[in-house]
């Protein structure tokens, strides 16, 4: 097999960097960071060019699989298929301008910082690359550790609070998991090896009273992480304190790290489980979608407009991946990475016009940028159309395909879903508005991008427009890969919707 | 011809025994060099002595490390079998940390350092002997001789009435657990007619039936006088007042090597002596177990004192360990064995860190004392925040392996409630775990606690930002190795695996 430690090289480069930053002078050391994560940049660049879409054997490319704590089963598994083959290029791209960002606004312990920051590169890389369950869930949780220090350590307002709450929130879902994790290894071995390869558990039968429960812990973990509707408790807190670059790829990427674990671990793992509860988790995701647009209408903080739209935003995905249907969570991975792609440039936005409007963070005090900062409001528009599902835009194209997928068999929920894309509208445009076309707040200084902020924006910005116009460059990288993943689950849906189709068989 | 009277020398297993004579010699010789008044023998001579005691019953349990199980030395008094020679190494290790620990420590000053070494000594002797202890008596002479030494030590700052009131607690408190355990044991002794653990497991199984009253009330009281001594609720209420009043080293010595002799005893006793019954201990030990786990969590949130928070965690802790006594399991065993050697590190290293700063500043063990530790001080504020993420089960430390483990043997051992239990815990001991780190860390915010009076402790260098760690390197060294231990375990954790992999084979009987 090509390639065997590419991944381990990939996952663990940031945080390599951070240690050996951790012996320079700072002044050094955050640039050599900042290259380590254009590293894993090219790397993933790389990874996407050398992707074939038409390889159909063996799906699973650079794949590493060593034994690493043999006694428990756990292996030491990497690989890459059409599944997170983007997710791991979103964290990269995402990545990299927030690190340089840190590098050139955070001043104090900036070391520190650094180090953080590269820890959770490592963190969510690894979630995302892992091919065991013990591997997943231990990344999963690791991520959590950086995350408390960068909030706790420098966010604003009561940030100990924030962080508190936020890391109490996002553990008991993973602990909840972890419990879950080990009682499926143990359960599915029945005795025999121990195995906690997601390969190997796919194969293996669990009974469905066992699935049920263990379903519902998974999904806690992932529906907090998400954040869904009810557990969204610790959105508000979190996104107020949170440091900008921290909240860009907070809410760009580890948001995904849990919807990303409903198609990898639970549809293909847990089918009976999945089907069982679709009907719930399309009414959370209905809710969530309802709940998110109509309060990001009505906040008068920037950050909490997008915190809400991301839950609305997390719902549409979670609709997508439980309408079981090929189309749907095709649509939903598209829209992972989408939310991803518009989400930090928003935040890289928003922590410009406030910076602008001396250090405001209400959209009461900001506004009547567009005239004299042209450069910024061209940007900020192209961003709040793809955020508004636009035609031409990529998240047109994944809101429809959700929606498409749920039509198929759950059309109720699917009409009252659009609805969302309605409302993302409203609130999107009344932000565009409020901040670049009301009358400029007397003592705000409205200059244009500088060079870092067009550094951090423009490049995601035409990521998004590319996107828009060539979506097919993911669509023929996933589909398949997705395909088999709903497969299970979405024939027992089918079977249960009509019937005559297992008479059939 | 002058008939001599045949005497038949009994054998005595010297190989075996070398551990045991090497601390019990050490014990001796210590307290004889103690008497010396030079500067230099009670400073570094005493401590190197009672160091060397602890490394040559090291090397003599390295060399009779042998897998599987092993027939009983001293007319089945005691096994030498791999759960005792492991459980013994912990000893030695938690032994070597506290005489580190002690160096420079208060209590040192007040009770000379021949005494205070030879009792430490004294209570490891004791511990190896419980271990190990594969009969009733043995278990009880191992218990007390283990006991007695600490309750004296607890009260080694004689000068201090915070000190005197945790050596005199924990003598009452202490003996009504012996008593209790000794009165278990006659029980015992009276349903089976047995001492030896392998005789009453025989006599269980032919004639006394598993639901014999006698017995059942002797495995009940047995079981509370193991509880106090592993601080098992409801038999923990000692913990924390005992915890906050000992000297420090001496409360992590308790914490960290106390706790492992008890469950290696409480293994060894429920699951060779008692295997046949553990339908009907298991659910009660879970029980008990789940208790703990609540009861402990929740004791620490409202904590402001380090060490009473360690204590009322240690009571979690055991809460954990016990889910792997309670499935009667070969794994269970290993994941108990694991998690004790994990446990050890991760209590080492917080310990370590509390007695630096009750030396470098005049806020006793309040959690104030580590306020801003990170800026001012990093190699100490690393290791405590190592061991805080560990104890909490963060994935990156051995802790959290550990607990993976537990709750492994949870589920296989058709006891998957339990692991959910450990879960539970593991999420309400965030609460207290990240506010150290977070004091730490995050500068000044506000902590709405219950204070309680600072213990005064004379320092050793005054303020400045790297003074405690420069000022007691020993203390510093500690901290810094277990917390690298910690980590070290949880990346490569396969060493300690293989080791709990022996221990594993101790008992054959076992599934």
């Amino acid at each position: 097999m090509p390639f065997t430690i590419h991944l381990s090289l990939v996952i663990f480069l940031p945080l390599a960097a951070a240690l050996i930053a951790a012996f320079l002078p700072a002044r050094i050391g955050r640039w050599v960071v900042v290259a380590a994560s254009f590293g894993v940049l090219g790397y993933a660049i790389a990874m996407l060019v050398d992707f074939d879409p038409n390889v159909r054997d063996g799906p699973l490319r650079f794949v590493t699989d060593e034994n690493w704590i043999s006694e428990l089963g756990i292996r030491y598994q990497l690989g890459v298929d059409g599944l997170n083959l983007f997710l791991i290029a979103l964290t990269a791209l995402l990545w990299a301008p927030a690190t340089l960002w840190s590098a050139v606004r955070m001043d104090e312990r900036r070391k520190l910082f650094m180090f953080h920051m590269a820890l959770g590169e490592t963190a969510v890389l690894g979630a995302f690359c892992a091919q065991d369950l013990a591997l997943f869930v231990v990344f999963f949780d690791l991520m959590l550790v950086p995350f408390y220090f960068l909030i706790g350590g420098w966010g604003t307002g009561d940030r100990v609070r924030a962080t508190t709450r936020f890391v109490i929130y996002t553990l008991v879902g993973s602990l909840l998991m972890l419990a879950g994790a080990v009682a499926l290894g143990v359960i599915a071995a029945d005795g025999g090896e121990l195995s906690f390869s997601f390969a190997v558990l796919e194969q293996r039968v669990v009974g469905e009273g066992t699935q049920k429960w263990i379903f519902l812990l998974f999904a806690l973990a992932f529906l907090v992480k998400a954040p869904l509707f009810p557990f969204h408790g610790w959105v508000v807190d979190t996104y107020r304190s949170t440091p900008t670059p921290v909240l860009v790829v907070l809410s760009a990427v580890l948001s995904k790290v849990g919807v990303y674990g409903f198609l990898r671990i639970v549809l293909p793992i847990l089918p009976d489980a999945s089907e069982y509860f679709q009907e719930l988790m399309l009414v959370l995701a209905v809710f969530s979608i309802l709940y998110g647009s109509v309060l990001a209408f009505s906040q008068e903080e920037a950050r909490l407009v997008v915190a809400y739209s991301s839950i609305a935003q997390l719902g549409f995905i979670v609709l997508g991946i439980f309408s079981l249907d090929d189309k749907g969570a095709q649509g939903a991975l598209m829209q992972m990475v989408n939310h991803g792609l518009v989400v930090a440039p928003l935040f890289f936005i928003i922590a410009v016009l406030s910076a602008r409007a001396g250090s405001a963070v209400s959209l009461e005090r900001m506004g009547g940028m567009a005239l004299r900062a042209p450069v910024l409001a061209a940007f900020f528009l192209v961003i709040t159309l793809a955020t508004l599902a636009m035609p031409g835009s990529p998240n047109f194209v994944g809101e429809i395909l959700i929606l498409f997928g749920t039509f198929e068999d759950n059309l109720v929920y699917g009409l009252v879903a659009s609805t969302g894309v309605v409302l993302a509208a409203v609130y999107m445009i009344r932000v565009f508005q409020r901040a670049m076309h009301n009358r400029l707040v007397p003592g705000d200084e409205p200059v244009d991008l500088g060079g870092l902020e067009l550094m951090a924006i423009v490049p995601v910005t035409l990521v998004v427009v590319a996107l828009g116009v060539y979506p097919q460059l993911m669509l023929d990288r996933t589909e398949e890969t997705v395909a088999t993943k709903v497969e299970p689950a979405g024939t027992l849906a089918a079977e249960r919707l009509h019937p005559e189709i297992s008479v059939i068989r | 011809m002058i008939e001599l009277a045949q005497i038949k020398a009994p054998v005595i297993e010297y190989r075996e025994l070398a551990p045991l004579f090497s601390v019990l010699g050490g014990s001796i010789v210590v307290l004889m060099a103690g008497l010396f008044r030079g500067a230099l023998v009670q400073r570094v001579l005493v401590p190197a002595l009672a160091a060397a005691a602890l490394l040559c019953a090291m090397g003599f349990t390295i060399a009779n490390w042998d897998a599987g199980d092993s027939a009983p030395i001293i007319e089945g008094a005691l096994a030498v079998d791999s759960l005792a020679l492991f459980m013994s190494m912990l000893f030695y290790v938690a032994g070597l940390a506290t005489i580190a620990l002690s160096l420079r420590a208060e209590v040192v000053r007040e009770t000379g350092m021949g005494e205070y070494m030879s009792l430490l000594l004294g209570s490891i002797a004791g511990m190896v002997i419980l271990a190990a202890a594969e009969s009733l008596i043995a278990l009880f002479v191992g218990f007390e001789l283990l006991s007695i030494p600490l309750y004296v030590l607890c009260a080694g700052e004689v000068r201090r009435a915070h000190s005197l009131e945790a050596g005199l607690k924990y003598l009452v408190v202490g003996s009504v657990g012996s008593a209790t355990l000794l009165y278990g044991l006659a029980l015992i002794y009276g349903a089976t007619g047995a001492t030896q653990f392998t005789a009453i497991a025989e006599g269980i199984s032919d004639t006394v039936g598993v639901t014999d009253p006698l017995l059942l009330t002797g495995i009940a009281m047995a079981a509370a006088g193991l509880a106090f001594k592993a601080s098992v609720a409801p038999f923990h209420q000692w913990t924390p007042d005992v915890y906050q009043g000992a000297p420090t080293p001496i409360t992590s010595f308790m914490a960290v090597a106390t706790k492992v002799a008890a469950f290696a005893i409480t293994l060894r006793f429920f699951d060779v002596a008692l295997a046949e019954v553990q339908v009907q201990w298991a659910p009660a030990l879970a029980a008990l177990a789940t208790a703990t786990i609540l009861i402990g969590n929740l004791g620490a949130i409202a904590q402001r004192s380090l060490k009473r928070m360690l204590a009322w965690s240690g009571v979690a802790q055991a809460g954990y360990l016990l889910a792997g006594v309670v499935v009667g399991t070969q794994l269970g065993l290993q994941a108990t064995a694991f998690y004790l050697a994990v446990y050890l590190f991760m209590n080492v290293t917080a310990f370590a860190v509390v007695i630096a700063r009750e030396r470098a500043t005049q806020l006793g063990d309040d959690i104030d004392s580590l306020r801003d530790l990170g800026r001012a001080s990093p190699w100490m504020a690393w290791p405590m925040t190592i061991a805080m993420f560990a104890l909490a089960g963060i994935p990156g430390t051995a802790g959290f392996i550990g607990k993976f483990y537990l709750i492994d043997a949870s589920v296989a051992g058709d006891y998957a409630w339990l692991g959910i239990a450990i879960v539970v815990g593991s999420m309400i001991s965030l609460v207290y775990y990240l506010r150290v780190i977070a004091v730490m860390w995050m500068g000044q915010f506000e902590i709405s606690l219950p204070t309680v009076p600072p213990r005064r402790v004379r320092a050793v260098g005054g303020w400045s930002p790297e003074a405690d760690a420069r000022a007691q390197p020993e203390v510093a060294a500690v901290a810094i190795l277990a917390a690298a231990a910690t980590i070290v375990f949880g990346i490569v954790p396969s060493p300690l695996f293989d080791l709990a992999r022996d221990v594993g084979t101790s008992f054959t009987a076992l599934l």
